[in-house]
C-alpha cells in the first residue's frame, strides 16, 4: 500500500518543526550538561577537599627520630634534688659535643639546640634518673622526636633558600639537622605517637588518643541516652499513640527540633545542664547529653520510617493470635524493625560524632592534656581538638590538624559502612 | 489479507501461532496508517510482545483488547517510540506510519509524538491553567506566531473535544481543578491541539463514571472522522460500540484481528471465543 | 562514681526480685490447673522488680542532679558576716570556691584573707559534710525505698493478679515519658533562651538591640566596671549573617537543583546509585572540616587571585578597584558563603530530589508524548508541579545556613560590619554567640547575656522558616499522595 499524500498543511506544519528542532536540541543538550557539571563540580570537591587534607596530613604520619647516647654527669645532675636538674641543658650539650660543637657562654647554642630537638629527651631522662638514681654517672641511650620545625625541614617544608629571617630555623640550625642527619643518628619512621599521645603545647609530642577517647565517651553517653528514648518515642507515637491534638504537636514539634541549628543546642546546655543543674563543664557527661537531645529528633524519625515499612499484616497476625499489644511490637514489630532502626542511630551517631559548636559553648575549648579522667572529667574530642589545633598558629600544628581531621573522617566512614552493611545486610522487600 | 500473510512468510519470520488479521475496508478511504510487522518489545530480559503484525486503519478507530498484562499498552506505546523513556526496554521489527519506519534513525521522536497523540488511563492535565494545558503543544513545537492565533488554536481544539461550553469562563483555572471526564477531555484536547494524524488512548475510560465514559465515546466517535484512533480497553462492549476494527491480544500475541463485527460475532479463534464470552479475562 | 556504684546495685537487686516473684508465681502455676494464672509468670516478676527497682533508682538519680544545687543552696544558709560584705557577685564566687576546695576542683583564682580565710575553711569542711549527707541520706532513702517496693509488691503475687495490665500500664507510662522528652527539649530551649534574653534585655532595651547599628561588646574588666557596657546593636550582625547565607544560597540552589534534576530525571540507576552515597558523603563532612578547608585553603587562593587581579589594575583606569583588591583580606564573607554554599549543595539536592520524585510519572509521560524534550518537560512541568516542595526545601537551607557555625567561625571574621560587598570581613550571629561564649567568662554580664539574646534571635528566625517549609512539604505530600 502506498503512503497516503499528506495534505498541503501538514508538510509545512512538519517543516516548521522541523526547523525548531535543532534550536530544542541544543537547548536540551545544554541544560543536561549543566546538569552534569553540577554534579562534577560537588564530587569534585569532595576530591579536592579529601585529597587537599590527606596531602596536608599525611606528612604528620612520617616523623625524625634521633637516637643519642647520653651521659648523665654526675657534676650536673644532683642526686639528692633530681627534679630540680637541668636535664634538657644536659641533652642539648651533649647533642652538640657530639657534633664536635661547645656551648658558648650565654649558651645560645645550647638554646638553638633546644630548638630542634623536643624536649622530650629532658623528660625521659628525669623519668629514667627518677626511676633509677644509680644511672647517675653512667650512660643512657634515649631516641625522641625532633622539634615540629626541625621535621618540617627535612620533610622539605621549610626550606634553605627562604631567607634566614622568615623562617623558623636559623642556618646554623639547619647546618646542624644536616650534620645529623649524615651522622646516621636521624632515623625516618611511623609517627605513632600521633595515635597514641594526647594534646600538648609541643606540636611534635601532640597526638589524638585524649580526643578519641573523649570522643568515644561522649558517644557511649549520647547513644545510651538517645537510641533508648528515641527508639521508645517513636514506638509509641508509631504504634500505641492516639491521633490526636497532642500527639500532631509532638509530631510537628519533633520535626521541628531536628531542623534546630546545632548551636542552639549548646546554649541550651550550658543554661540547663552547667548553669542548672551544676553538670561539670567540659566533660563527657554534658558533652554527650547535649548531643543526645540534638540526636533524639533524628533517631525518632529513622525509627518511625522502619516501624512504619513493617506491613500491618505482621501487627494483625499477632493481635490475631491473642497477644496483647504491647506483646506483638516488642516480639514482632520491633525486632522487624531493628535493622532500619540502628542504620538511623548509627548514622545519627555518626553526625554527633562531628558536630563541634554546641560543644564549644559547654566550655569544651580547653586544653586538655592526657586521657579525660572519667565522664565527669574535663575532656575533649576530636572534633574541636581540630578547632583548637586549626587556632593554634605554628605551622606544624595545621599539618597535626589535617591529620587529626583524617583521623576523624575514619571513624565517620567506619560508621557510616557500618550502617550501609547493616542495610544492605538485612534489606528486605515486603 | 492473505497475501500479507504470504509476504511474511516468504521473509522467513513466520509467526510459530497463527494470527488472523482481516482488514477493515469499509470503503476505500480506510487506507492502512498505520502497518506493524513482526514486533517483538523486551523489558530486560522479558519479552512483553512476540511477533505482532497488525493493520491499523486510518479514519477508523481500532480497539486493541485483551486480558491485562497482555501487552497492549506495551504494543500503544512503540507506535510514538515511549517505549524508549523506559529504561531497558528494547523494540524489534517494524512499525510503518505512512510507510515510514517509525524506528528509523530518521525520524524524530519529537516529530513523531507530534504527529501520534496520546490520551492515558488516569487524566494526567499539566499543574497549570485550562488554557496552558491546550496550548502546551502550540507553545513547545512554536506553532502559533500570535496570541490570537493561540487563542484561536486553543478555542478550536477545546471545541473539537466538546469541553468549550463547560470552561469558556474560566479559561484561566487550574487544569486540575475539572472533573475527571472534564480532565481526561482537557487532555484530548492537548493532544488534538498540535494537529497529530494519530491518536492513541491507553484504557481512556477506566478511570471515570458511565456518564463521562459516554460522553468521552461520543467524542471518539466524532474524532475518527478526522484522525486514526488506536484505542485500549479492558470493556468489550466500548469495543463494541467505538471501533470498527478490534484486535485480541493474550499473554503477548496478537491472536486476531478483524473488522469489530466479525470478531464479536464470528471468532476464529477459541481464546477470542473464550475471552469475549467473559469465560477468562 | 558513687551513683553508678548504687544504680548497678540496685539494678542487680531489682534483677534478684524479678527472679523471685517469677518463681512465686511458677510455683503457684505449678499448683493450680493449667491456665489458671491470669499472667505469665514473667509478668509477675517484673511487676516485682519495677517496684523495687524504680523508685529507688528515681531516688538515687534525683540526688545526683540536684544533691549539688542543695549542697549549695544549705552552704549559702548561713554566711558569715565577713562573706555578707561581698558583692553578690564576690559571695557566688566565694561559696563556689568553697565547694571547690571540698571537692578538690578548679577553684577561681581569688585570694582569700584574714577573716576570708577562716571562713572560706570553715564552709569548706561544711561543704564536705554536706556532700556526704546528702548522697548517704539518698543511699539509705533508695535502701528503704527498694526494700518497702518489694514488701509492697510481693504479695499482691496470685494466681489471679493482672499482673501484665499493671506492668504493660508502667511501659506506657514509659512510653509517654520518652515521647514528652522531645517535648521538654523545646520547652527548655525556649525557657532557657527566654529567660537569660530577659535578664539581658534588663541592660539592653530589646528594641536597641534589634535596631541598634553599633555591635561592641566592652569585655568589664572589673566586675564593678559594668558602666563600660559596649555597644550591643544587632543589625550589623544580621547584616553580615545575611550576606553569607545569600552567597552560601547562590551556590548551593543552582548547584543543588540542578544536580537533583540531572539525577532524577537524567541519571541512569547506576549513575544514581554510585553518586548519590557520594553527595551523602558530602553531606556527611563534619562542618568543622570545611571551615578548616575554608580557612586554609580555599581563602588564602580566593585572597591571592584578588591581590594578583588588584596588582594588574593598579595603575590603569581601575586604580582605586585594583588597590582595593590588592588589600583584601583571607577573612572575606565570600568564602565563608561559597564553602557554606557547597556544604549545602547535598543537602539542598537530596530534598529535591525527593520533592522531584513524588511528581506522578503520569505528568512526565503526559509532556513526552507530546513530543516535548526531557528539558522542556523538566522546566514547564516537573519543577512547576514541584515548585512548593522546592521552595520549601531551598528555606530549610536557608534556615541551615543562618544556623550553621563552625564554617563562619573558622573563615569569616570578627569585625562587625553592616554592609553588601562580598570581599569584606564581616561577622555573624552565630560567630558572635561563640566567642562571647568561649572567652574569659564574666558571669551575668550583659556581654555574656547578649549571647542569649542572639541565640533567641537565631531561634526564633529558623524556627520560624522551619515551620514554614515542613508545612509546605506536607501540604505538597498529601497532592501527591
Ligand atoms: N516498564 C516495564 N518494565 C518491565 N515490565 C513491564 C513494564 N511495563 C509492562 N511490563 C510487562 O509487560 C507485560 C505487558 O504489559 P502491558 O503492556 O502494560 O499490558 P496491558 O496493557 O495489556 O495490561 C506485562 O507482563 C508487564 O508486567
Ligand atoms: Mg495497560
Amino acid at each position: 500500500m502506498t503512503d497516503a499524500a499528506p495534505p498541503i498543511d501538514k508538510t509545512a506544519f512538519r517543516q516548521g518543526l522541523e526547523a525548531r528542532l535543532k534550536k530544542r536540541y541544543a537547548q536540551e543538550r545544554r541544560f543536561r550538561l549543566y546538569g552534569q557539571l553540577a554534579i562534577v563540580f560537588a564530587l569534585g570537591f569532595l576530591v579536592l577537599l579529601v585529597g587537599r587534607i590527606a596531602l596536608q596530613g599525611y606528612s604528620t604520619f612520617i616523623d625524625y627520630e634521633v637516637t643519642q647516647t647520653i651521659y648523665v654527669d654526675p657534676a650536673k645532675v644532683d642526686a639528692a634534688d633530681i627534679g630540680g636538674s637541668n636535664f634538657d641543658l644536659l641533652v642539648a650539650e651533649q647533642m652538640l659535643a657530639k657534633l664536635g660543637e661547645t656551648d658558648d657562654k650565654l649558651g645560645e647554642a645550647s638554646g638553638e639546640m633546644m630548638g630542634i630537638i623536643s624536649n622530650d629527651f629532658g623528660y625521659q631522662l628525669l623519668k629514667r634518673v627518677q626511676d633509677d638514681p644509680s644511672l647517675i654517672g653512667r650512660k643512657v641511650t634515649l631516641t625522641g622526636p625532633v622539634k615540629a620545625d626541625a621535621a618540617l625541614y627535612y620533610k622539605g617544608e621549610l626550606k634553605r633558600s627562604t631567607p634566614q629571617d622568615e623562617r623558623k630555623l636559623d642556618d646554623r640550625q639547619l647546618d646542624w639537622l644536616d650534620r645529623m642527619q649524615a651522622s646516621g643518628a636521624v632515623s625516618k619512621g611511623f609517627n605513632i605517637g600521633f595515635l597514641t599521645k594526647s594534646d600538648s603545647t609541643e606540636p611534635e609530642q601532640a597526638g589524638v588518643l585524649g580526643a578519641v577517647i573523649g570522643s568515644a565517651m561522649m558517644l557511649l553517653v549520647t547513644a545510651v541516652l538517645a537510641v533508648p528514648i528515641g527508639v521508645l518515642a517513636a514506638t509509641y507515637l508509631e504504634e500505641f499513640a492516639p491521633k490526636n491534638r497532642w500527639t500532631d504537636l509532638i509530631e510537628v514539634n519533633i520535626n521541628n527540633l531536628a531542623a534546630v541549628p546545632s548551636i542552639v543546642y549548646g546554649l541550651l546546655g550550658l543554661a540547663v545542664f552547667i548553669n542548672w543543674l551544676h553538670v561539670p563543664r567540659s566533660s563527657p557527661l554534658v558533652g554527650g547529653l547535649v548531643l543526645a537531645l540534638m540526636a533524639l529528633p533524628t533517631v525518632i524519625i529513622a525509627t518511625r520510617s522502619a516501624l512504619k515499612a513493617v506491613p500491618p499484616s505482621i501487627r494483625e497476625a499477632a493481635l490475631g493470635v491473642g497477644a496483647s499489644r504491647t506483646q506483638t511490637v516488642f516480639h514482632h514489630v520491633l525486632p522487624l524493625a531493628m535493622p532500619g532502626v540502628m542504620t538511623g542511630a548509627i548514622l545519627s551517631l555518626a553526625h554527633a560524632l562531628g558536630e563541634t559548636a554546641p560543644l564549644l559553648m559547654i566550655g569544651m575549648i580547653s586544653f586538655v592534656p592526657g586521657v579525660p579522667e572519667g565522664f565527669t572529667g574535663a575532656a575533649t574530642v576530636l572534633p574541636v581538638q581540630v578547632f583548637i589545633w586549626e587556632n593554634a598558629s605554628e605551622r606544624a600544628f595545621h599539618e597535626r590538624t589535617a591529620a587529626a581531621i583524617l583521623v576523624l573522617l575514619a571513624f565517620m566512614i567506619v560508621m557510616n559502612l557500618a550502617a550501609i552493611l547493616l542495610r544492605r545486610r538485612f534489606e528486605r522487600r515486603w | 489479507m492473505p497475501a500479507q500473510r504470504d509476504d511474511s512468510q516468504a521473509r522467513g519470520t513466520a509467526p510459530v501461532h497463527i494470527s488472523v488479521d482481516r482488514a477493515y475496508t469499509d470503503g476505500p478511504q480506510h487506507e492502512v496508517k498505520i502497518r506493524a510487522r513482526d514486533v517483538n518489545v523486551f523489558y530486560g530480559d522479558k519479552q512483553a510482545l512476540f511477533d505482532v503484525s497488525l493493520d491499523v486503519p486510518e479514519k477508523a478507530v481500532t480497539a486493541l483488547i485483551g486480558p491485562s498484562g497482555c501487552g497492549k499498552s506495551t504494543f500503544l506505546r512503540c507506535i510514538n517510540r515511549m517505549n524508549d523513556t523506559i529504561p531497558g526496554a528494547t523494540v524489534r521489527g517494524r512499525i510503518e506510519l505512512d510507510g515510514e519506519d517509525v524506528n528509523d534513525k530518521a525520524i524524530d521522536p519529537v516529530i513523531l509524538r507530534a504527529r501520534v497523540g496520546m490520551v492515558f488511563q488516569k487524566p494526567n492535565p499539566f499543574p497549570k491553567t485550562i488554557f496552558e494545558n491546550v496550548a502546551y503543544g502550540a507553545r513547545i513545537h512554536g506553532l502559533t506566531s500570535s496570541k490570537a492565533e493561540l487563542e484561536a488554536l486553543v478555542e478550536t481544539s477545546l471545541k473539537k473535544a466538546g469541553l468549550w461550553g463547560e470552561v469558556a469562563d474560566r479559561l484561566h483555572q487550574p487544569g486540575t481543578g475539572l472533573s475527571g471526564g472534564q480532565q481526561q477531555r482537557l487532555v484530548i484536547a492537548r493532544a488534538i491541539a498540535v494537529s497529530p494524524e494519530v491518536i492513541l488512548m491507553d484504557e481512556p475510560c477506566s478511570a471515570l463514571d458511565p456518564i463521562a465514559t459516554a460522553r468521552i465515546e461520543e467524542l471518539i466517535d466524532e474524532l475518527r472522522h478526522q484522525y486514526c484512533i488506536v484505542i485500549v480497553t479492558h470493556s468489550m462492549a466500548q469495543a463494541a460500540r467505538v471501533s470498527q476494527k478490534t484486535a485480541f491480544f493474550h499473554l503477548g500475541k496478537l491472536v486476531e484481528a478483524g473488522p469489530t463485527g466479525e470478531i464479536f460475532t464470528n471468532p476464529r479463534d477459541s481464546r477470542t471465543q473464550d475471552y469475549i464470552t467473559g469465560r477468562f479475562g | 562514681m558513687l551513683t553508678w556504684i548504687a544504680l548497678l546495685a540496685l539494678f542487680l537487686f531489682s534483677g534478684a526480685t524479678y527472679a523471685f516473684g517469677r518463681r512465686k508465681a511458677q510455683a503457684m502455676a505449678a499448683r493450680g490447673k493449667p491456665g489458671a494464672l491470669h499472667s505469665l509468670p514473667g509478668y509477675h516478676g517484673g511487676y516485682v522488680a519495677l517496684w523495687a527497682g524504680l523508685p529507688a533508682a528515681l531516688i538515687v538519680l534525683a540526688a545526683a542532679l540536684f544533691g549539688g544545687r542543695m549542697e549549695a543552696a544549705l552552704l549559702r544558709a548561713d554566711s558569715p558576716a565577713a562573706v555578707q560584705a561581698l558583692t553578690d557577685h564576690g559571695q557566688a564566687v566565694f561559696f563556689d570556691d568553697a565547694r571547690a576546695m571540698a571537692h578538690g576542683t578548679q577553684a577561681s583564682e581569688t585570694i582569700y584573707e584574714g577573716d576570708l580565710r577562716t571562713a572560706i575553711e570553715d564552709k569548706a569542711v561544711q561543704a564536705k559534710r554536706l556532700q556526704q549527707l546528702i548522697q548517704y541520706g539518698a543511699l539509705a532513702a533508695g535502701v528503704v525505698v527498694g526494700l518497702a517496693g518489694l514488701a509492697i509488691a510481693y504479695p499482691r503475687i496470685s494466681p489471679t493478679f493482672r499482673a501484665r495490665n499493671r506492668v504493660e500500664g508502667w511501659i506506657a507510662v514509659l512510653f509517654i515519658a520518652c515521647a514528652v522528652t522531645a517535648i521538654l527539649t523545646t520547652v527548655g530551649i525556649v525557657a532557657s533562651l527566654v529567660w537569660e534574653s530577659w535578664r539581658f534585655f534588663q541592660s539592653v532595651p530589646p528594641l536597641d538591640f534589634l535596631l541598634g547599628t553599633a555591635w561592641d561588646p566592652q569585655i568589664a574588666m572589673r566586675s564593678d566596671q559594668y558602666a563600660s557596657k559596649g555597644a550591643f546593636g544587632a543589625v550589623p550582625l544580621f547584616a553580615g549573617t545575611f550576606l553569607i547565607m545569600l552567597i552560601a544560597m547562590l551556590v548551593a540552589a543552582p548547584i543543588g537543583l540542578y544536580s537533583a534534576i540531572y539525577l532524577s530525571e537524567y541519571a541512569r540507576p547506576l549513575t544514581r546509585g554510585v553518586v548519590k552515597p557520594l553527595l551523602e558523603i558530602l553531606a556527611g563532612v563534619p562542618t568543622v572540616v570545611y571551615g578548616f578547608f575554608a580557612a586554609l585553603t580555599v581563602g588564602p587562593i580566593f585572597r591571592e587571585g584578588f591581590n594578583n587581579l588588584g596588582g594588574l589594575l593598579v595603575g590603569g583606569p581601575l586604580n582605586g578597584l585594583g588597590i582595593y583588591l590588592s588589600q583584601v583580606q583571607n577573612q572575606m564573607a565570600l568564602v565563608a558563603g561559597a564553602v557554606m554554599g557547597i556544604m549545602l549543595i547535598p543537602f539542598v539536592s537530596s530534598l529535591s530530589d525527593d520533592i522531584m520524585n513524588a511528581v506522578p510519572q503520569s505528568l512526565r509521560d503526559g509532556s513526552l508524548a507530546m513530543g516535548a524534550t526531557r528539558s522542556e518537560t523538566v522546566k514547564q512541568v516537573v519543577l512547576p508541579a514541584a515548585l512548593p516542595g522546592i521552595m520549601a526545601a531551598l528555606l530549610l537551607a536557608v534556615s541551615r545556613a543562618i544556623g550553621e557555625t563552625m564554617i563562619v567561625t573558622m573563615a569569616a571574621g570578627l569585625q562587625a560590619k553592616t554592609t553588601l560587598n562580598p570581599l569584606d570581613t564581616v561577622t555573624t550571629v552565630t560567630v558572635q554567640i561563640v566567642t562571647l561564649l568561649t572567652g574569659d567568662q564574666e558571669f551575668d554580664s550583659p556581654k555574656t547575656l547578649s549571647a542569649f539574646g542572639l541565640g533567641l534571635t537565631l531561634f526564633v528566625v529558623t524556627f520560624i522558616l522551619n515551620v514554614i517549609a515542613l508545612r509546605i512539604v506536607q501540604k505538597y505530600r498529601e497532592q501527591y499522595d
